[in-house]
């Protein structure tokens, strides 16, 4: 049965037990970082110096928080201070807890009594608790930011849980960095009382979620895992990296979480089994959520190469040729003919369609509409953008600009490959078939006009095409798991 | 772990629905003989006992006999290589199945997963391949379907050196039936090795069940 964890992600106040004046520490951090992305709510600060912290009044108890004004406890402070504190916040309204404390199981020996005395009293007062040891929580449609550490990411459809507090953090690093944001993200530290699953399963029903991408080091009770994320991958698309999947990356899990890693190759077949996408690394990951995020979900692996740029083009041929669920679809005779009539007679006539120079006659917006509405086509990869405008780039930064006429070709290539971006994403969303831009310029200059308008249609730009493969082939690997439920 | 001897092995896997190629058991030699005669050379004898879990390694497996001198040489031999330390054997006979291919199913429990059902390439390369895949039982056949896709050597799936392809329905029941072995708690692992895929059919040629103590 799904837990409610709505007070952990939408709490209407938030009480912060451990505050500190010391800039520093978890306890002052946690405070700023609630106050100074948005949040709306309530929020109180409990700590042992008095007066004012970041323009707001430091409370000496908890006790005097008004009663029914807070539902969240945020705890950063010490492990013998935590029962009595929780006793006193759920007599005070509040539903949920999140504990940033170390010092639990985590730790061994007396941490671990401490931390199934924690568990006993969440059931006992029908509490959900998060952590302990964890790094904070994010939920973006609350403009809230209740974490030790950097940084806030920009909103979005993708939800995040994690047993590593620093692969939340790097999550929302990448968010930033590629623009497709997060909505709700949680450490889940020692995951006590609140599991990785529960997590997954909350995410699932959320009206905010689209896709969960989670990061799992061990698991209690395997076989449970199993059973409950098939029902979630159902519904909603899970994409997961697994740590500690080799014996030496086992021997850093164990001391790190305190549970023991399994076997990688049961682990490989479960997540296959379960229809978790399962990537390979933290990066990945990301590339694979925001994809799914943000495209549509193929109905196959036949997929089509567009480039204006050869070599490009032959590895990714090579690429697809070599991934096991896509496949290099051979060109139809219909979309053949179609493509005759708009480039050149020199152009490719082959998967990939090689413009061939073919775009000067402004034929990249008909190609795409002729080859995203073919039913043959299940997807697109498309290479080669962003050329003019690294051209409108290097001519803008010489000294002849913007003198000698160069203003108007800088203009015409800026504003083709606009829309060149802005076809591609047209043409995807208007016949429900995914198309993924792929060029080096996704990382290696952003600013590129091209670059930039995917990213404002909320889309990815894959910094490679080998990076469109990998993650179109995540897509068309759940499809497939989606048609063979019975 | 108590094993069950091959013949038992074989006897469980087979009730189960697996294919395993025709045997007999005996204890003397002579009948050995008419046993081989009545299966049809080529055939194998092999040692059969509780105790006896690595034969191969023994030198306690004889292939390809295609005469009664053959298996009457063979199956004296084995007799006389076996130690008290063996406890009570008698002799395996079984028809000789040729095919140029060979896989490998087994059911192991996970202590994370619990029952899982692996299948891999085998042969002589297999532990250097390892191709292998893993699937948590019971299965549906989509799963099992799914579970013979995950394998990376597909070609050798396919129709092979004049063999026609791996029968994937037969191959699909084997894996869901050593899937449903995994709901008997007696029944601790089971590790067919291989079996051998014969014009496309794969069939066990040996087992080894683990029970579960007492």
């Amino acid at each position: 049965m799904t837990r409610d964890l709505l007070p952990l992600f939408e709490p209407k106040g938030i009480i912060i037990a451990g505050v500190s004046s010391h800039p520093g520490k978890f306890g002052f951090v946690v405070l700023h970082n609630i106050l100074s992305c948005g949040y709306n709510g309530n929020v109180f600060a409990v700590g042992r110096e008095s007066g004012m912290l970041l323009d707001q009044p430091v409370l000496s108890s908890i006790n005097e928080v008004p009663n029914g004004s807070a539902d969240l406890l945020v705890v950063c402070t010490p492990v013998q201070a935590n029962e009595e504190l929780i006793r006193s916040a759920a007599q005070l309204g509040v539903k949920a807890v999140f504990m940033v404390t170390g010092g639990y199981s985590e730790a061994g020996g007396v941490g671990v009594e401490a931390e199934k005395r924690i568990v006993e009293l969440s059931n006992e007062l029908g509490l959900v608790v998060a952590g302990p040891n964890g790094q904070g929580i994010v939920s973006t449609p609350m403009d809230l930011c209740a974490q030790i550490v950097a940084p806030y990411p920009p909103k979005g459809r993708i939800s995040v849980a994690s047993q590593s507090g620093n692969f939340v953090s790097a999550f929302q690093n990448y968010a930033n960095q590629y623009g497709v944001g997060i909505s709700r993200a949680v450490s889940a530290g020692n995951a006590a009382d609140t599991s990785i699953a529960d997590y997954l399963e909350w995410f699932a029903d959320d009206k905010e979620t689209d896709v969960a991408l989670c990061y799992v080091e061990g698991l209690k009770n395997g076989r449970e895992f199993f059973e409950r994320i098939k029902d979630v991958t159902k519904r909603m698309p899970v994409i997961m990296v697994k740590g500690g999947a080799t014996s030496g990356g086992q021997r850093a899990a164990a001391s790190h979480t305190g549970s023991l890693a399994s076997d990688g190759r049961i682990f490989n077949g479960m997540a296959r089994q379960a229809g978790i996408t399962h990537a390979r690394n933290i990066e990945s990951a990301f590339e694979a959520a925001a994809t799914f995020v943000t495209q549509p979900l193929p109905s196959g692996g036949d997929t089509l190469v567009l480039t204006t740029a050869g070599g490009w083009g032959v590895i990714t041929a090579d690429a697809i040729t070599n991934h096991r669920d896509l496949n290099l679809i051979q060109l139809p005779e219909d979309l053949m003919d179609s493509i005759n009539e708009m480039l050149p007679p020199r152009w490719s006539r082959n998967n990939p369609v090689d413009l061939a120079g073919g775009e000067t006659r402004d034929t990249i917006p008909d190609l795409l509409e002729v080859s995203a509405a073919h039913p043959s086509i299940d997807a697109i990869i498309q290479l080669g953008l962003g050329i003019q405008g690294n051209t409108a780039s290097l001519t803008k930064s010489g000294p002849f600009y913007p003198d000698h006429g160069l203003e108007r070709i800088v203009d015409f290539h800026e504003r083709q490959e606009r829309r060149y971006a802005e076809a591609s994403i047209e043409a995807s969303i208007k016949h429900q078939t995914p198309v993924l831009v792929a060029s080096e310029l996704a990382t290696a200059d952003p600013s590129n006009p091209m670059v930039a308008a995917v990213r404002e249609s909320g889309r990815l730009c894959y910094a490679s095409a080998d990076r469109a493969v990998e993650s179109l082939g995540h897509l068309v690997r759940y499809r497939h798991w989606l048609n063979i439920q019975e | 772990m108590p094993t069950l001897s091959e013949s038992q092995s074989r006897l469980l896997v087979s009730e189960a629905g697996i294919p395993v190629s025709n045997w007999e058991t005996t204890d003397s030699t002579q009948e050995a003989v008419s046993l081989a005669r009545n299966l049809g050379f080529p055939v194998v004898v092999k040692v059969c006992g509780d105790e006896i879990a690595h034969k191969t390694e023994r030198g306690l497996v004889r292939l390809n006999l295609n005469t009664e001198e053959a298996v009457q040489e063979a199956a004296d031999e084995l007799l006389s290589s076996v130690t008290v330390d063996d406890g009570e054997v008698t002799l395996l006979v079984s028809e000789q199945i040729r095919g140029n291919r060979e896989l490998i199913v087994g059911l192991v429990r996970d202590e994370q997963f619990g029952p899982c059902v692996m299948l891999g390439i085998g042969g002589i390369l297999a532990e250097a391949v390892a191709d292998v895949a893993f699937r948590l039982a019971p299965l549906s056949r989509s799963e099992a379907s799914d579970l013979i896709d995950d394998l990376s050597m597909q070609s050798l799936l396919d129709s092979f050196r004049g063999e026609p392809a791996v029968d994937r329905e037969a191959l699909i029941n084997i894996l869901c039936a050593l899937g449903d072995l995994g709901s008997d708690q007696e029944v601790l692992s089971v590790d067919l090795n291989p079996l051998i895929v014969a014009n496309g059919v794969p069939i066990a040629v040996d087992a080894l069940v683990e029970t579960v103590e007492g």
